[in-house]
């Protein structure tokens, strides 16, 4: 059964969660869990092994003095720099994730998608991060895009498949709701909103949609699947709102990096800087996080 | 940590805590709730006494009584009890500041006195709702984000028509009426005060209110706000006490009309008062509202729609959906997520701004829920609570629903005036509708479906004052509020709020 979204109503109950006041201790275990849950990323045509490498020590060890903290979930970079990544990350359990097919538009053919997840792959990513046809999607060719995906979903092997819906070129929420099952049915493991290059990328409500599409397939067929929030999430507080989004609409269960990311490259210094104010009551200066 | 230290149990447990060890119950992720984020009540003034507003003074009533915390018990504060000469005295000042100023006053000099106070209240809106909150057990959530700013709202759009009654009725000329005597509830105390008072003052008449027994602090709070806008005296003159006080100002002769919200029971003993008195009276009685939800509903909103329905002010809601009816093929899904929700609803302090669900208003209150929950158990419908602990201390209800229910049971047929759904099946529209509008109540209604048609069809069809589509609970001051039948009669708020405070000729 496929339900249908009501807008306002969406809208209203993801306002509600942004009045929730999450003080001291929840708040520091929040901000912790929520640095354990980053995908840290980098996505440039710039991107090189020398900036890639200096990420994966932030992910690794995210604040220097305190081993307590983190790791971060994983790396998330283009597939020439899987390598790099894999290396530099070593034995630390910190993930290697790649966009592939296309990113971000996936406007090439299936044959060249299918082969840049097997690249990926092959040079070692633990997940895949794939863009579906939002053209097709729009247009109707449900069947086609999950078959798309299933191709995908077997080009992975036994790396995870991270689907990305690209929720702001599909705007409304109903076709997000369709584009989540489609997905899920298809064989993803995380259903992520946004590659981060169009905007808005993900917003409360839209990943409220998603959230209730989990769980309303996990009721169906008792199989969880993951969700990554990714762009536009760049400060703590908006981090902390996500998070009890998850706890109240999923519940404890989904509260690991098993099951949730963000996906963020600025957000990760707003967490540390107020871990550090929990901890010792004083903001520091920006110069004192270290900048990647 | 500092932010922890600044109060008591969290902030010691915190100090304690070992990171990664011994998680505490305030643990984001193991914890079974958040830590405590109570609003400051620090800046609220509250007397130890109250007396009487009249005529512009505070008077002492001899007989006194207490109002107390529901959350917590605790006496917040002393009130006085007015009897028969206070409210003599009140009318007579009601009606003096009627005949001299306040009737003859031009339209835009009264809309002046009620925008100065509505930014009053707008000024004070986080002290009024903590008061809000302290008299009435309701969620600082509520009192802050939905009773307070339609508070102000209220105001400022009767305001707004104060000089502009003559063109309001094409065709008639609108005069005042006289003195009004309005006796408000408990359960939304301030609210309730902003619906009576501010059509009534807007159209020239002045006023003798009466709050509730339980909840007397906001209003008295109020008169101190009319006297600091500068109301000339004896425009509204603020009576505590209780059920007595109230008979003795609804019988009084000198007043004009009466404003009544409260129970059907007592409406009808004040119709029965009235009766070829010749004198208005307009009624807000008590209500029993389907909420029916279609298998094309959305359904996720839906069951937002039905916890906002009925547990919105702890089920203390005139037009609360207290029956949901929900179509056969969706029942399960519905009943399942409706549960999971519950179970995610935070109960307790009201003044923390987590809370969801607040105290009970009264043990009184409580006594009747309990009654008429136990009826339902026993007449044999299906109970299930929610899973929250209680506070020890104050007087609360767990979030409760009843599957199985039959048209026949009392918790279908009776107003509880609590936390308790009552839930039914149906297979067709005609049916939904039939059972809906089996009732004596008709104040208001909810219909889910996704279909625009469906809905115009299905709310044309229930006799009901206030019908929502796809949402629940919504007020604003510019929409009439309701009922039909023995929900009561005469509009609050929009243009047709204005109509019974008129004499239309």
């Amino acid at each position: 059964m496929l339900s249908t979204i009501d807008q306002v109503g969406v809208e209203e109950r993801a306002r509600r969660f942004q009045t929730r006041s999450i003080k001291s201790e929840s708040k520091l275990s929040a901000l912790k869990l929520a640095v354990t849950m980053l995908d840290v990323t980098t996505l440039e045509g710039k991107d090189s092994p020398g900036k890639v490498k200096q990420l994966c020590a932030k992910a690794k060890r995210p604040l220097p003095e305190d081993p307590s903290i983190g790791p971060a979930a994983a790396i998330c970079v283009y597939p020439r720099l899987v390598r790099v990544a894999k290396e530099a990350v070593g034995q630390s359990g910190v993930k290697v994730a790649s966009v592939a097919t296309g990113f971000p538009s996936g406007q090439s053919r299936l044959k060249e998608r299918l082969s840049e997840i097997r690249y990926a792959v092959g040079a070692g990513a633990d997940e895949i991060d794939m863009v579906i046809s939002r053209g097709k999607l729009l247009h109707g060719a449900f069947r086609s895009i999950f078959d798309e995906i299933v191709r995908c979903k077997e080009a992975c092997g036994g790396a995870h498949l991270k689907v990305i819906l690209e929720t702001g070129e599909l705007q409304t929420y109903d076709t997000i709701r369709i584009a989540s099952e489609i997905a899920m049915a298809a064989g993803a493991d995380f259903i992520k909103t946004s590659t981060g290059k169009i905007q808005p990328a993900a917003t409360l409500p839209v990943t409220l949609v998603m959230l209730e599409a989990i769980q309303d397939y996990h009721d169906r067929t008792g199989r969880m699947v993951g969700m990554k929030p990714a762009g536009g999430i760049s400060d703590a507080k908006t981090a902390i709102h996500y998070l009890v989004m998850l706890k109240e609409t999923l519940g404890k269960e989904w509260l690991t990096s098993r099951w949730f990311r963000f996906g963020a490259s600025s957000l990760t210094n707003d967490l540390l800087m107020q871990i550090r104010k929990q901890q010792t009551g004083r903001y520091q200066s920006a110069d004192y996080f270290t900048k990647d | 940590m500092p932010e922890a230290q600044d109060k008591g149990a969290a902030g010691s447990k915190t100090k304690n805590a070992s990171p990664g060890k011994n998680k505490s119950r305030h643990d984001f992720v193991e914890g079974d709730r958040y830590a405590p984020a109570p609003e400051n009540s620090e800046h609220v003034v509250l007397k130890e006494s109250y007396d009487l507003y009249i005529g512009g003074e505070w008077l002492r009533a001899p007989k006194r009584t207490e109002t107390r915390n529901p959350a917590t018990g605790e006496v917040l504060a002393e009130v006085g009890e007015a009897g028969p000469g206070m409210v003599k005295k009140a009318v007579a000042a009601a009606r003096t500041a009627y005949e001299q100023t306040w009737s003859t006053m031009p339209g835009r000099e009264r809309g002046k006195y009620l925008f100065r106070l509505a930014r009053l209240i707008q000024e004070r809106s986080r002290e009024f709702a903590v008061v809000e909150t302290m008299d009435g057990g309701k969620p600082i959530r509520e009192s802050r984000d939905i009773d307070l700013p339609l508070v102000a709202a209220h105001f400022f759009y009767y305001a707004g028509w104060a000089d502009k009654l003559d063109y309001a009725f094409p065709g008639r000329t609108a005069h005042s009426i006289g003195v009004i005597g309005q006796v408000i509830p408990w359960n939304f105390p301030l609210l309730m005060a902003a619906w009576k008072l501010a059509p009534a003052l807007a159209c020239g008449n002045t006023v003798v209110l009466k709050p509730a027994e339980t909840t007397p602090l906001t209003a008295l709070k109020l008169a101190e706000l009319i006297e600091e806008a500068g109301f000339p005296p004896g425009v509204v003159n603020v009576l505590t006490g209780g059920e007595k006080t109230g008979r003795h100002l609804v019988r009084h002769p000198d007043i004009d009309k009466v404003a009544f919200t409260g129970s059907t029971e007592v409406g009808k003993m004040i119709q029965r008062d009235l009766a070829g008195t010749g004198r208005r009276y307009t009624l807000e009685l008590g209500g029993k509202a389907a909420n029916i939800i279609f298998d094309d509903a959305p359904v996720n909103q839906a069951v937002e729609g039905i916890v906002n329905g009925i547990f919105f002010n702890q089920g203390h809601v005139c037009c609360a959906g207290s029956r949901l009816f929900v179509q056969e093929g969706i029942a399960d899904t519905v009943v399942r997520k409706l549960k999971r929700r519950m179970d995610n609803l935070v109960l307790g302090d009201p003044l923390d701004k987590n809370t969801d669900v607040g105290a009970i208003n009264s043990q009184e209150q409580l006594d009747r829920i309990k009654v008429l929950v136990d009826s339902g158990k026993e007449e044999g419908a299906k109970c299930w609570q929610s899973g929250q602990k209680l506070p020890r201390k104050g007087l609360w209800f767990k979030p409760t629903i009843f599957t199985e229910c039959a048209q026949s049971h009392q918790i279908v047929q009776k107003e509880i005036f609590g936390p308790v759904l009552a839930i039914q099946t149906f297979r067709t529209p005609e049916e939904a509708v039939e059972k809906a509008n089996n009732t004596p109540y008709g104040l208001s209604g909810g219909v889910w479906t996704d279909k625009g048609s469906k809905i115009f069809k299905i709310t044309s069809q229930i006799r009901a004052g206030v019908l929502w589509a796809n949402t629940f609970n919504k007020f604003d001051p510019a929409s009439p509020f309701g009922g039909y039948k023995e929900s009561g009669l005469g509009r609050e708020g929009g243009l047709q709020g204005l109509a019974p405070y008129l004499d239309l000729r």
